[in-house]
């Protein structure tokens, strides 16, 4: 039966996978999820890739701190038919937004030239044409793509997850109960 | 109180008697009705700046915290055209400065946040501004971090008509706009004290009290499980017993 059952898939872009922990805090409930859905592209199972169906419900973590943070999240909002920002980083670019009030050759410094604990003997700023480029600053997903939901928290709760994942997969509106909308 | 006019007003449809001299915000509070409001503060002049408490009275936009009741007016406040335009407005107010809630000592018991709850925001419709603003932690007691002031000018008021002192005001113009003490450079070089009442009554994150922090564990906090208001909508009464206000 499982051809029938809605997909999922995960990401973490610039978060800190405190949200995916949250994900795997809703404890046993997540047999009752594991019958519910089929994961697909997830750190959960590791696939890298979308596999050949669309997915009902995509979650992202972090915001988009490189270009591949936003190649990632257009992939998904192209296979998910419903993308929800669940966290903070995700809806307001969270703790790496920080650096967004810090122009961004004085954060490259700080990390790798002046700051107290840097040993750079050779006095190079990392430029490996491997490696993501940075962009100016911390988005906000809904600012790079268009979100469908939001779930604020850092890290949104278990149950807050659960609330919002119940109501979509049984088609219900997502209205989560006062204690469950947190920003903290 | 001898001679004060009775009026009777309605806010959504709910009739209310309401005294002369009144605003609506202190009728609608006789009442245990609730009206969102930042700027307002009993005890505080009325500042009207925050625009958070806007009603529709006899189908005019006006502020609850400044306009007077008139004898039969009718008000709307829990419409939701109105509940939508405070939402925009708060999500301003998010975007316009650099509000972190998840490592904010003020979390849980901050104004701007718990209205944000109470209107069932989740993310704002405007996109972040990140702007520079200053962190001062020059006095000893006192953090003041310019990174979440609304411009409520709460400190302003009652450091100059509480505390006598006049630690605070505004300086600059349009978005340039922004809270200044009343010394050279920093807060330390002021006469406020951490008793002042002007440090009591801001509304977010912005005037902070050092080795405070989180005594209080997030979860517990004031707002966490109850929304803003509920405390005043539990008293509701049927009628006004007497009148509030006069601060004005
Ligand atoms: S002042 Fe309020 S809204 Fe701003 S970061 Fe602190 S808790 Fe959040
Ligand atoms: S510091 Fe606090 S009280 Fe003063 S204007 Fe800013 S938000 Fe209002």
């Amino acid at each position: 039966m499982s051809a029938s059952k809605p997909r999922i898939a995960t990401t973490s872009l610039a978060g800190c996978f405190g949200c995916h922990m949250s994900l795997l805090d809703i404890d046993r409930r997540i047999l009752q999820l594991a019958e519910l859905v089929e994961f697909d592209r997830s750190p959960i199972n590791d696939f890298k890739t979308f596999g050949d169906r669309r997915c009902a419900i995509g979650l992202i973590e972090g915001g988009c701190c490189n270009e591949e943070n936003v190649e990632t999240l257009r992939d998904f909002r192209k296979h998910c038919d419903l993308l929800i920002s669940v966290g903070d980083c995700a809806t307001m670019g969270g703790i790496p937004a920080m650096r967004n009030t810090v122009p961004l050759e004085a954060c490259f410094a700080e990390a790798y030239l002046d700051g107290p604990t840097v040993y750079n003997p050779s006095g190079k700023i990392p430029g490996d044409a491997e490696l993501p480029l940075i962009l100016d600053r911390v988005y906000p997903c809904h600012e790079v793509v268009k979100m469908d939901y939001h779930l604020p928290g850092c890290p949104p709760s278990a149950d807050t997850l659960w609330a919002a994942l119940v109501a979509l997969l049984t088609d219900k509106p997502v209205e989560l109960p006062y204690p469950l909308l947190k920003y903290d | 109180m001898e001679h004060m006019e009775q009026y009777s007003i309605t806010i959504d449809g709910r009739t209310l008697t309401a005294w002369e001299g009144q605003t609506i915000m202190e009728a609608a509070h006789d009442a245990g009705i609730y009206v969102p409001h930042l700027c307002y503060l009993r005890g505080l002049v009325p500042f009207g700046s925050c625009r958070v408490c806007t009603v529709k009275a006899d189908g005019r936009f006006v502020s609850a915290c400044t306009q007077p009741v008139t004898p039969k007016m009718t008000i709307e406040n829990d419409s939701e055209e109105l509940l939508d335009l405070r939402r925009s407005l708060i999500e301003m107010l998010f975007v316009e400065g650099n509000h972190f809630c998840m490592f904010c000592e003020k979390s849980g018991n901050c104004e701007l946040q718990a209205i944000a709850y109470r209107l069932g925001i989740s993310a704002p419709r405007h996109d972040y501004q990140f702007p520079e603003r200053r962190l001062d932690a020059s006095h000893p007691d006192i953090f003041l971090d310019m990174n979440r002031c609304i411009l409520c000018a709460r400190c302003v008021r009652a450091s100059r008509d509480l505390d006598g002192k006049g630690c605070f005001d505004f300086v600059g113009r349009g978005r340039g706009r922004r809270i200044a003490v009343n010394a050279e450079a920093r807060l330390s070089d002021t006469v406020v004290d951490v008793t002042d009442e002007a440090i009591d009554v801001c509304p977010v994150g912005a005037i902070l009290k050092k080795r405070v922090g989180f005594k209080v564990p997030i979860g517990r906090r004031t707002y966490d499980l109850e929304p803003i208001g509920s405390d005043l909508e539990a008293r509701r009464r049927p009628r006004a017993a007497a009148p509030t206000g006069g601060a004005s």
